[in-house]
């Protein structure tokens, strides 16, 4: 990848991190999760309003470092208004897209933004944590 | 103030320092994590294979007995380093936390009974942690925690309480490698021998920044690892009081550490074969030798000023930027930094400064006690050893300029 587009990632993290959508909590909530990062202390919390199978709104908190917080903000924006079915098979397709073999999404796929955390393998996880947490959220009820 | 010796000399000795990283030179300031390695250490490795690609004591043929002779020669490399009395007492682990592992589950099993105690400290590395807690678990014993205070200094005093009549074994680090703090070693098996308990001292962080005298330091066990003095991975230290090795069961067993076996009954080797099963690490043993002995050559006094005047220069300029907090103020200090960036999470600090070449570590350091007690989620660590220089310091100050900046 080249510098610019290293650039372009830092860029939309540190817009994301110091200007996060859906950031807080959502009451009334119909599914919750929370999620932890043991290795270094990142914890993700995301709340769902879920109607007809459908994400109406999501809210998410995060403690911890700038991937984990921008990730989980942006992770909003894709899933917000789709369907349960959608927002895991998103998330299944972002895991894979961040396999070190994998070819690079294209420029106009929605998970296109969270491609440059490839630069960074040591932070993957940091990224993928708003997105298991997710999957957990929607797999529970309240 | 100069160096007190050619600091390019020896760098040029490194080839590892001439990386290029994101397009920026190398800024290595993990050195507590691992060392890189000076090129004698390189040949003596690729040299044991191309030379004495054998096994070590099986052969009667030329290729074994140079290996042999070149593996055994790191006993007395290794003792010297350590002023132990014999090379007898010299055991070639897999590093220090095997080390730790073999006297825990040796000496621990024989010398532990329910209800004794064992007492180490809240600034200990996982190696020297877990093993006790296994040990204690396994025994009924009871695992006592001596404090560290704010200033990451031991909380001596609680001492005299802590170790009582049933106190079996005492295990303590030299040096800490999340605060650097350098431990009153020798007050601590003082207090540990009036009643008769073992004592093991992890030496891994202060191995590189020698000398060590386990004489002096009264311990009965010293252990450290290769890779962080500037040797290989994968090998290390585990030195034995010869009079308690004799009495302990072996660890492992397998081949080398027997003298005959057969089904009615097995003999054990001599100490300290005893602890050495199967196929050692021979190439890393060796490398390891070449390492002690490059380290011996340098002047210890040298590399201490040396050290010092960075750790004092990066203590002057981590004080001055304005939203960085060291982490520990310990009295006597390794060339070990603990701190954090306000408002900055330290896996994000650990990424810019990646980015700018300059190489720290960030996390808890395989000390989640030590960040609970300081009530951090993890740290920013920088590490110094012979090979870096002032301009590694003010590379890092450059590189912690910029993540302000970023997240400002």
């Amino acid at each position: 990848m080249t510098a610019d587009a290293k650039a372009l990632y830092q860029q939309r993290v540190m817009a994301h991190y110091k200007a996060p959508h859906n950031e807080g909590t959502l009451d009334p909530r119909t599914h919750e999760a929370k999620g932890d990062n043991p290795l270094c202390g990142d914890r993700v919390t995301v709340h769902l309003d879920l109607r007809d199978g459908r994400i109406e709104a999501i809210a998410f908190q995060v403690r911890g470092c700038a991937i984990a917080k921008a990730s989980a903000s942006m992770m909003t924006t894709v899933v917000k208004g789709r369907s349960a079915d959608e927002a895991r098979r998103l998330s299944a397709r972002l895991r894979e897209s961040l396999l070190p073999d994998s070819p690079p999404l294209p420029d106009d796929d929605p998970l296109a933004a969270f491609a440059g955390v490839r630069l960074f393998p040591t932070r993957t996880r940091c990224a993928t944590l708003a997105w298991e947490t997710l999957e957990n959220a929607l797999d529970s009820q309240r | 103030m100069a160096h007190p010796f050619d600091i390019g000399s020896i760098r040029s000795q490194f080839p590892a320092l001439g990386a290029v990283v994101h397009g920026q030179p190398l800024t290595y300031l993990d050195n507590a994590s691992t060392t890189q390695k000076p090129t004698v250490v390189l040949d003596a490795i690729r040299d044991a294979y191309v030379q004495a690609g054998a096994n070590v004591h099986r052969g009667v043929h030329a290729l074994s007995a140079e290996a042999t002779a070149r593996y055994e020669a790191v006993r007395g490399i290794a003792q010297a380093f350590l002023n132990a009395p014999s090379e007898k007492e010299i055991i070639f682990t897999s590093g220090t936390t095997e080390a730790i592992n073999l006297v825990a589950q040796s000496a621990g099993r024989v010398r532990v009974a329910p209800g004794d105690n064992v007492v180490i400290t809240e600034m200990e590395h996982h190696s020297n942690l877990v093993p006790w807690q296994m040990l204690c678990a396994e025994r009924q014993a009871q695992l006592r925690v001596l404090p560290i205070d704010d200033h990451g200094d031991l909380r001596l005093e609680r001492l005299p309480v802590l170790i009582d009549p049933r106190t079996r074994i005492v295990a303590v680090s030299h040096i800490s490698n999340s605060l650097g703090t350098v431990n009153p070693v020798v007050d601590i098996v003082d207090q540990a021998k009036e009643v008769g308990a073992l004592t093991v001292i992890d030496g891994a962080q202060a191995a590189p920044h020698g000398p060590i005298d386990v004489q002096a330091l009264g311990c009965d066990f010293y252990a450290f690892s290769g890779h962080k003095v500037f040797g290989p991975t994968g090998v290390g230290v585990l030195w034995g009081r010869r009079s308690i090795l004799e009495t302990i069961p072996p660890y492992k067993g397998g081949g080398d550490m027997i003298l005959s076996v057969s089904f009615e009954g097995t003999t054990y080797n001599e100490v300290p074969y005893k602890f050495e099963a199967g196929t050692p690490n021979i190439a890393g043993v060796i490398g390891l030798g070449a390492a002690l002995r490059y380290l011996s050559d340098l002047d210890f006094d040298a590399i201490a000023l040396h050290e010092q005047d960075l750790l004092s220069r990066t203590l002057d300029m981590l004080d001055s930027m304005p939203g960085i907090r060291i982490i520990g103020e310990p009295k006597y200090r390794a060339a070990v930094v603990s701190f954090d960036v306000q408002g900055v999470h330290p896996h994000d600090v650990g990424t810019v400064l990646d980015l700018e070449g300059v190489a720290v570590r960030t996390g808890h350091h395989c000390t989640q006690p030590v960040m609970e007690h300081f009530d951090v989620p993890a740290t920013v660590r920088a590490s110094f050893a012979v090979y870096n220089t002032r301009e590694d310091v003010d590379r890092l100050a450059a590189a912690l300029k910029k993540v302000q900046g970023v997240f400002a």
